[in-house]
């Protein structure tokens, strides 16, 4: 009896503890005690924001080939390789709360943890990689900037080093769409379709409103979250208009104005029913970017053996000599 | 008869593939010195069948953009920490000795390069 007074005298230490240091704006450490919830928070963030990277390669991979010039190519494949290192980056900050990243590419491949369904949408002309650069990124800054100062240490540092790349992403879109803009009237065309057909899932990529986000306040109270789903979502547009006209382009909102009493941009209603159908898996591309990640983990087995048998051929090398 | 089928078949001399695959590969701490004058710094880890394919690894994942000169890499089962309270009684006896510090030590303003 006296035992478990006792243990749960301990926890509740721990647990103050560990409010304090997060209320001080401390850090908390792969080592330190965290409450499980914390824990499983972090886990499904993280990895999700992993998964995000990953699956990210893919609607921009698919121009790879098809880019217009060595220069395009080069940048492509530069910013394609970003992407994979952002994914690993994170992984690596998820192991460290105790998961092991096999498992973690195993749930995403039996779709049993989600990704950011802005990936979920296909990229049907060479605008659209400018768009991904220019709205898509520039919405994941906005998103990640906050998290570098996350309280969790491993999280914000691998955010630290993402945002630094973000910026060549981003800015490398715009430049790319400036292009297209000072192109033919066909070319100007394409970037405004393209823009068209992201601009709305850019704003989706902030989550649920903050009335429907149930996790906020929790993930706030914690310091993993800084800001709210629609605090973030406000800055991006507010951030991306005068970009828009800087480039010539029509975000495709017709209630899109400048609120001088609130100081900030009123725009449109999202549409809600879309973002759902999306993150349950009936997006265009869903189905075809978990397939093409399960074909690349299964095709890339024989490579992970290969290199498996020829370390433990050196180590045995080892041995004997 | 396709290539992952050949490779499986038994040659005399190679390895045998049945044994080792699917073993997870061990973790690695990454440890990148800035630039000469610096000490490495830790920035991440990763995993890798063995040392060699965990430099190469590590570059190819941690200095995309010059951010190093030089690379550690250490299997994370090597290496034995403290334990992670700061409060910890084994960083107690650097706790009472304040005489370490310079600023310990009265010294009159009026005495020069002190």
């Amino acid at each position: 009896m006296t035992v478990t007074e006792d243990e749960s005298r301990d926890v509740s230490d721990l647990e103050a503890e560990f409010d304090r240091t997060v209320a001080a704006e401390g850090r908390i450490e792969p080592r330190d005690w965290m409450p499980e919830g914390y824990r499983k928070t972090l886990i499904r963030q993280i990895a999700q924001h992993a998964h995000s990277e990953i699956i990210g390669m893919q609607p921009e991979g698919n121009w790879i080939l098809r880019a217009p010039s060595l220069r395009r190519k080069a940048i492509l494949l530069a910013k394609v390789q970003d992407e994979a290192g952002h994914g690993l980056y994170l992984y690596s900050a998820t192991e460290t709360l105790g998961v092991d990243r096999t498992e973690l590419t195993e749930k995403l491949i039996d779709a049993k943890q989600k990704y950011s369904s802005i990936f979920n949408y296909p990229t049907l002309t060479f605008a659209d990689i400018g768009v991904i650069g220019w709205l898509v990124d520039g919405a994941a800054i906005v998103n990640q900037v906050p998290l570098c100062r996350s309280s969790y240490g491993p999280y914000a540092r691998a955010m630290v080093r993402i945002c630094k790349e973000e910026s060549f992403h981003q800015r490398q879109g715009f430049e790319l769409l400036r292009t297209l803009m000072a192109g033919t009237t066909a070319q100007r065309e394409m970037v405004q379709d393209a823009v068209d057909r992201w601009w709305w899932p850019s704003l989706m990529m902030f989550g649920p409103a903050d009335g429907d986000s149930p996790n906020t306040q929790q993930s706030m109270a914690w310091r993993i979250k800084r800001h709210t789903n629609d605090e973030l979502r406000q800055r991006f547009v507010d951030m991306t208009v005068p970009q828009a006209d800087a480039l010539g382009v029509t975000l495709p909102d017709p209630e899109l104005r400048w609120n001088a009493e609130r100081e900030a941009h009123d725009f449109g209603g999202i549409d809600w029913d879309e973002f759902m159908q999306v993150v349950k898996g009936a997006g265009p591309c869903n189905a075809q970017r978990l397939a093409n990640r399960r074909a690349a983990h299964e095709d890339g087995q024989w490579v992970r053996d290969a290199a498996s048998a020829y370390a433990a051929k050196q180590a045995r090398k080892e041995v004997a000599a | 008869m396709s290539m992952a089928d050949d490779t499986t078949a038994h040659v005399e001399g190679a390895p045998t593939f049945t044994g080792t695959p699917k073993a997870v590969w061990p973790l690695y701490e990454v440890f990148v010195r800035g630039k000469r004058g610096l000490n490495h710094v830790h920035v991440g880890s990763l995993h890798a069948p063995d040392d060699t394919m965990a430099l190469h690894n590590a570059r190819n994942l941690y200095t995309r953009r010059n951010e190093g000169v030089s690379i550690w890499v250490v299997r994370g089962d090597a290496i034995t920490a403290s334990s992670p309270d700061e409060k910890d009684p084994f960083f107690a006896p650097a706790g009472d000795k304040v005489y370490r510090h310079p600023t310990f030590y009265e010294i009159p303003d009026d005495v020069p390069h002190l």
